[in-house]
């Protein structure tokens, strides 16, 4: 009987589908996980919608919802956009993906867009993230090189294996520059909490850590490292921060620079190729080269020489020439991951569940 | 657990400044709750206050204005919350519940203008002499302002609900609304005096966050911060001296196991952030087996002078 | 002066009346609110309350989601109404739904990928009893020490959330999930999910379970003895005492059960419209079901009618922000608005309004 449920209810579904396709203009809807004024994650992807109406005008309609909890919520939010039209829908966060994926059955007329996510379980749904490892290579590099105490931080939320390719990027370029540096991880458990966020800065801090990348969205961290006064530094995340890239007297501020997501590119790609009828089924990836990865004004806390560096790193990545996890790299436990020259699989990366040698912490399950 | 990689000095020190939102709100909440009202909206008047105080502070480059104008904006909001429940007879459950949906709303369509902004925030002070004593001058004495006002206010509940007539009828009230109404005294109005202190006392907490902690506005920066002043109130069992132990015990846990992680050790985070609120409860089940009822008698129960 | 009469019976009028009027009253000051944000007013509303119900393109589909959203919200209230008419507040529900959701889950988890007609009954079981061993603990603490079961069930909800990251992450983490937090999808395994019974009606088991729930309270309350007693019990407890009843029955009945209720809703809701265990997969049902609960007069058929506003506002507000591009706060606030007003018209129903010097004050 539940069988004939599901298709029962898909033929209902499809029908309704196809009745909202015949429009002139192409729509273009947006689903977010929190309120597009948390200044990080979902600001980012809403810039994006943003840049997609700027690109078409009145040939694109956007429309979007904030705040839709993962769950059944985001299920019944997915099916109402697609009832009123929208040609193609964004879902911006890695917990809608078996909506997505549901509702997509239903409406195989409509382009589905997930982010973060890795199930596409039929045509109509493509997946795309950005390799922000990229630019945890950069700001690595970057903390290497500016440490005082050779400690640096990351404030994590969950160990899941975005994250982790994070830290071990960061770890592996500052590691590079600096062979005494050493690393130390806060877990907040939570992705905004900007309390929360302010003390596991402060944390670190206090344990002598100078140069903190966060991978929690608010701006609490720099804040909090604004008040020691210029002897230690941190990172604009998601968005460019820019508001403490210079301090109130002039002197440069604690965002030494930042990393951006940048999802103009992407969005606008795909909306464009939805209209000029080129669009097809994607699994994207991209990274500094298509410029979804930005790294944000470096600020002149940062020496002329390691500005330089940071420089040709971005150079080179963008130009497809240096890959992060390049060769030789070794596991936490000793046990070899990637021979001389040998470069990291996307599958490697995508499923890291392991430090690589030289973090002395676990991580935690 | 390795405790020994940490500074006790700076750990004292990053405590008190991160507990003083949840002090704050919990010395607010215990009056109102000392008289015989539950008020569960203290999150939304929180956030009220965190928007209202950065709004103001911004504009006005003054952060204690910023703060004054946040009591005065919570304040007022939990009155709506005072008239339903003082004067309408509204379940003070729901009427709290509401509260907290009015407050996270409108704070987020004021606050829509001044996203990524930054506020003047407060300097720190260094006391002069005590300042200067080692150990305990950098873990208490080289604070901003605010930390020692949330202290000073626990200070004045504490001597005014002990040593005042004021505070006596305010008890009164909260222990038995009708003994104390059939003897003269204004129920309602004393009710509706404490929740406004509570409200003000959750908007200086909730401007501390916006001002001092974060210091930035962004949409639902409280992430529940005004629910753990509610349980700090019940941990410390009505009394104001506890109250500052349980902020500081709850503030503590948050920043001890943060400060262990970043010291290399392996914390169990789930189990410890459980644990201020498992302790809470066996906070209440001990006095309330001693035979001692931690709660006033009165609390939520409406009060009706013709019954 | 104005003051107030308590009425010896609640009136029936106004019992009818009120809502309306808070209807009434949330849509004109919600309709400046609306303006004052730009958007037009009037459209605003008729998306808010009439295009789930009746729009050409929206209703076939949002009228069954009327009733997947307000199910969970109906059952749970249904509980909390019994306690709180006992003047028992279990302020918890959320704290139950959690646990019921991750007992029942656990338990289908446990089975997979075996497929049993047997599973699907075992996981509803397992989900009330997880509720209702959640709900057993203030209320044993209630009745052994005294107390506080409004503090003690609050309290219960954190180490809830707290047991949710931490079982959605460890015990409960699909092992095929690319190590990301959060449990296998219970409607991909056809023995434990919690599919429509008639496709597009959003008739589920927890739907089914909320009505069901409705009427048997309606039977408790107005057939049963002990019925009889959990009202005396609220209205005038040393009556009660004398008439013999028993306060620690009535509270680990009225805490049982609601907590039960509750962990059922969670599991239907998992196995259901949610589909898995997350860290953050309870969205405040628990603490929306107290306001549905007094919105409906703690009355079965008011909580019905309650839990299907509620509902309303939440599905019509969706379409709103995406259709007029209101700001999801606005939307927040319109409801506590609307919460506000029918708190406040209240007001009405038990009591007299008279002018001038009062005779009893």
């Amino acid at each position: 009987m539940k069988r004939r449920t599901l298709l029962a209810s898909a033929a209902f579904a499809a029908t309704l589908g196809t009745a909202a396709l015949a429009q002139d203009t192409t729509k273009a809807c947006f689903v977010y996980v929190g309120p597009i004024g948390d200044g990080g994650w979902t600001y980012q992807h809403h810039q994006g919608a943003l840049a997609v109406k700027e690109a078409y005008g009145d040939k694109v309609e956007i429309a979007w919802q904030e705040s839709v909890p993962e769950g059944a919520d985001a299920e019944r939010v997915l099916t109402q956009m697609a009832l009123s039209g929208c040609d193609i829908i964004f879902t911006t966060s890695f917990g809608y993906m078996d909506a997505t994926n549901s509702v997509a059955a239903k409406f195989p007329n409509i382009k589905f867009e997930h982010s973060t996510g890795y199930k596409r379980e039929h045509p109509n749904v493509s997946t795309y993230n950005a390799r922000f490892y990229e630019g945890r290579a950069v700001v690595g590099h970057i903390a290497g090189k500016m440490t005082q105490t050779n400690k640096i931080g990351y404030i994590a939320s969950f160990p899941i294996p975005e994250v982790i390719m994070g830290i071990n990027s960061y770890y592996h370029h500052a590691k590079k520059v600096n062979p005494d540096v050493e690393l130390v991880v806060t877990w907040a458990y939570t992705w905004f909490d900007p309390a929360k966020e302010a003390d596991a800065a402060r944390a670190m801090l206090d344990q002598g850590v100078d140069v903190i990348t966060a991978h929690t969205d608010s701006t609490a961290p720099l804040a909090e490292i604004a008040k020691q006064d210029g002897k230690a530094w941190g990172f604009g995340q998601a968005s460019d921060m820019a508001t403490f890239m210079t301090n109130d007297d002039g002197t440069p501020g604690p965002r030494v620079a930042s990393i951006i997501d940048e999802w103009s590119p992407y969005y606008v790609k795909r909306v464009g190729a939805l209209m000029d009828g080129t669009y097809e089924q994607v699994d994207s990836w991209a990274g500094m080269p298509e410029g979804e990865v930005v790294i944000g004004e470096m600020n002149d806390a940062i020496p002329a020489d390691v500005k330089a560096e940071a420089q040709a790193m971005i150079d080179a990545i963008t130009a497809g020439e240096y890959h992060p996890f390049t060769g030789p790299i070794n596991k936490a436990d000793g046990s070899p991951w990637l021979a001389e020259g040998e470069t990291a699989s996307d599958g490697d990366l995508l499923g890291m569940g392991f430090y690589i040698e030289g973090i002395t912490a676990e991580i935690p399950n | 657990m390795d405790f020994g990689a940490i500074n006790p000095i700076l750990l004292v020190a990053s405590l008190m400044v991160s507990a003083t939102p949840i002090l704050l709100a919990a010395i607010g909440e215990m009056v109102v709750e000392k008289s015989g009202v539950l008020n569960l909206g203290v999150e939304g008047m929180m956030i009220t206050g965190a928007v209202v105080g950065f709004v103001v502070a911004l504009n006005s480059g003054s952060p204690m204005l910023g703060f004054a104008a946040a009591a005065l904006a919570a304040a007022v909001l939990s009155l709506s919350f005072g008239i339903l429940t003082q004067y309408l007879l509204s379940n003070q459950v729901a009427t709290g519940l509401g509260l907290t949906l009015v407050g996270l709303g409108l704070s987020a369509l004021i606050g829509k203008p001044y996203e990524g902004m930054k506020a003047p925030s407060l300097q720190d002070l260094h006391i002069p002499l005590l300042g200067d004593i080692p150990v305990i001058g950098p873990m208490f004495f080289q604070h901003d302002i605010m930390v020692y006002v949330s202290l000073a206010l626990v200070a004045a509940v504490w001597a005014t609900l002990k040593y005042t007539r004021f505070g006596l009828i305010l008890r009164a009230v909260g222990e038995s609304h009708d003994a104390a109404h059939a003897l003269g005294y204004k129920v309602v109005r004393i009710r509706m005096m404490a929740i406004f202190f509570g409200g003000a006392c959750s908007g200086l907490g909730g401007a501390y966050l916006s001002l001092v902690r974060v210091p930035q506005w962004t949409e639902g920066m409280t992430a529940g911060a005004g629910w753990i002043a509610l349980a700090i109130v019940v941990f410390a069992s009505w009394r104001a001296g506890r109250i500052v132990v349980g902020a500081y015990l709850f503030g503590g846990i948050t920043v001890l196991q943060l400060n262990l992680q970043a010291a290399g050790a392996q914390v169990p985070v789930a189990l410890l952030s459980a644990s201020p609120y498992l302790i809470t409860i066996i906070v209440l089940v001990t006095i309330s087996a001693r035979g001692m009822h931690g709660a006033p008698a009165s609390l939520g129960r409406p009060f009706h002078a013709s019954h | 002066m104005i003051h107030l009469v308590k009425r010896p019976q609640p009136s029936r009028f106004w019992t009818a009346v009120t809502p309306i009027l808070a209807v009434l009253l949330t849509m004109v000051v919600g309709g400046f609110m609306f303006a004052a944000l730009g958007k037009p007013p009037l459209e605003a509303i008729r998306t808010i309350f009439w295009d789930p119900l009746f729009h050409e393109q929206f209703a076939a589909y949002s009228r069954p989601q009327l009733l997947i959203k307000a199910g969970p919200l109906i059952l749970i209230a249904i509980g909390l109404s019994i306690g709180f008419r006992a003047g028992i507040w279990n302020i918890g529900a959320e704290g139950q739904y959690i646990m019921g959701a991750i007992a029942g889950a656990g338990v289908g988890l446990a089975f997979y990928p075996m497929e049993s007609f047997i599973i699907f009954p075992l996981m509803v079981i397992a989900g009330a009893l997880g509720g209702w061993a959640w709900g057993m603990i203030p209320a044993v603490l209630k009745t052994k020490f005294g107390t506080n079961e409004i503090l003690v069930s609050l309290m219960l909800v954190y180490v809830a959330e707290s047991v949710l990251a931490s079982v959605s992450s460890g015990l409960l983490k699909n092992p095929d999930g690319m190590g990301f937090p959060g449990s296998r999808n219970l409607q991909q395994y056809d023995s434990a999910a919690n599919l429509e019974i008639i496709p597009n009606t959003g008739m589920h088991w927890g739907v089914v379970a909320a009505f069901v729930a409705v009427i048997f309270a309606y039977v408790l309350l107005t057939r049963h003895i002990r019925g009889f007693h959990i009202q005396l019990a609220g209205q005038a407890p040393r009556a009660a005492r004398f008439a013999g009843v028993r306060p620690a029955r009535i509270i680990l009945f009225c805490l049982g059960l609601s907590g039960a209720l509750a962990g059922m809703a969670g599991l239907f809701e998992v196995a259901g419209p949610s589909g898995q265990i997350t860290i953050d997969f309870n969205s405040g049902y628990g603490f929306t079901a107290i306001i549905v609960a007094f919105l409906g007069r703690l009355h079965p058929v008011g909580i019905l009618l309650a839990g299907l506003l509620m509902a309303l506002t939440y599905i019509g507000g969706e379409l709103a922000q995406l259709m007029l591009g209101l700001p999801g706060a606005s939307i927040q606030l319109f409801q506590g608005m609307l919460l506000f007003f029918l708190l406040a018209t209240d007001v009405f129903t038990n009591y007299r309004i008279r002018f001038g010097q009062g005779e009893a004050a």
